[in-house]
């Protein structure tokens, strides 16, 4: 039980990682504000959910546990909101999205 | 193992700081600075995880959530209206 734990907790651990640096190679390479927004935002959400599910998994039954599960529900609220916020500024301001795919069609 | 876990997310923490350096528009910063306190929230996770005094750390990171979304909010209310949202004394009647 503890090994497939351990196992499980080691798996999410490298799945969040993988996630990150993924998403921090898309925040750096895209070539819009927006498409930046999709790299950096969502990775950021589903990366920061699965580190904090893996270190719970090892956390044992204690009050670790409920904070990392306070940690991880606040992010998981906040994450979105200030992404969504930041995309309702930018169309807010005036910035159109990036045209080069529609252009190669 | 979580030693390569914080020296990968110190890695993508270099990539947003080169986005909010380089980066065009006010937007991409404020995205690169959001990015990087999420980041930096679980690298707290981490590094409470690795020295074994996990309950001090996870304070700091709880914390350091709830002011990182609280940044994002007013640096983007700044960028959208000059201010912090006011009421201004000469646009009483022009509100619907």
């Amino acid at each position: 039980m503890s090994q497939a734990l351990n196992m499980l907790s080691g798996l999410l651990l490298f799945l969040g990682t993988l996630f990150f640096l993924v998403g921090s190679i898309g925040l750096l390479r895209m070539p819009d504000v927006f498409t930046r927004m999709h790299a950096a935002g969502i990775t950021d959400t589903i990366g920061a959910a699965a580190i904090i599910l893996g270190l719970m998994l090892v956390a044992g039954w204690s009050t670790i546990l409920i904070k990392r599960l306070l940690v991880l529900i606040f992010l998981m609220l906040l994450n979105p909101t200030a992404c969504h916020s930041l995309a309702r500024a930018t169309v807010h301001g005036v910035r159109s999205p990036w045209q080069g795919t529609s252009k190669r069609q | 193992m979580l030693v390569l876990i914080v020296i990968a997310l110190l890695t993508a923490m270099g990539l947003a700081l080169i986005r909010a350096i380089k980066g065009p528009a006010v937007y991409d910063r404020i995205l690169a600075s959001n990015t990087f306190s999420t980041k930096t929230v679980l690298m707290i996770a981490v590094l409470g995880f690795l020295t074994g005094e996990a309950e001090f750390y996870l304070d700091i990171a709880l914390m350091y959530t709830l002011v990182g979304f609280i940044v994002t909010v007013a640096v983007l209310k700044v960028s959208e209206f000059g201010d912090l949202g006011q009421p201004r004394p000469d646009s009483g009647e022009n509100r619907q």
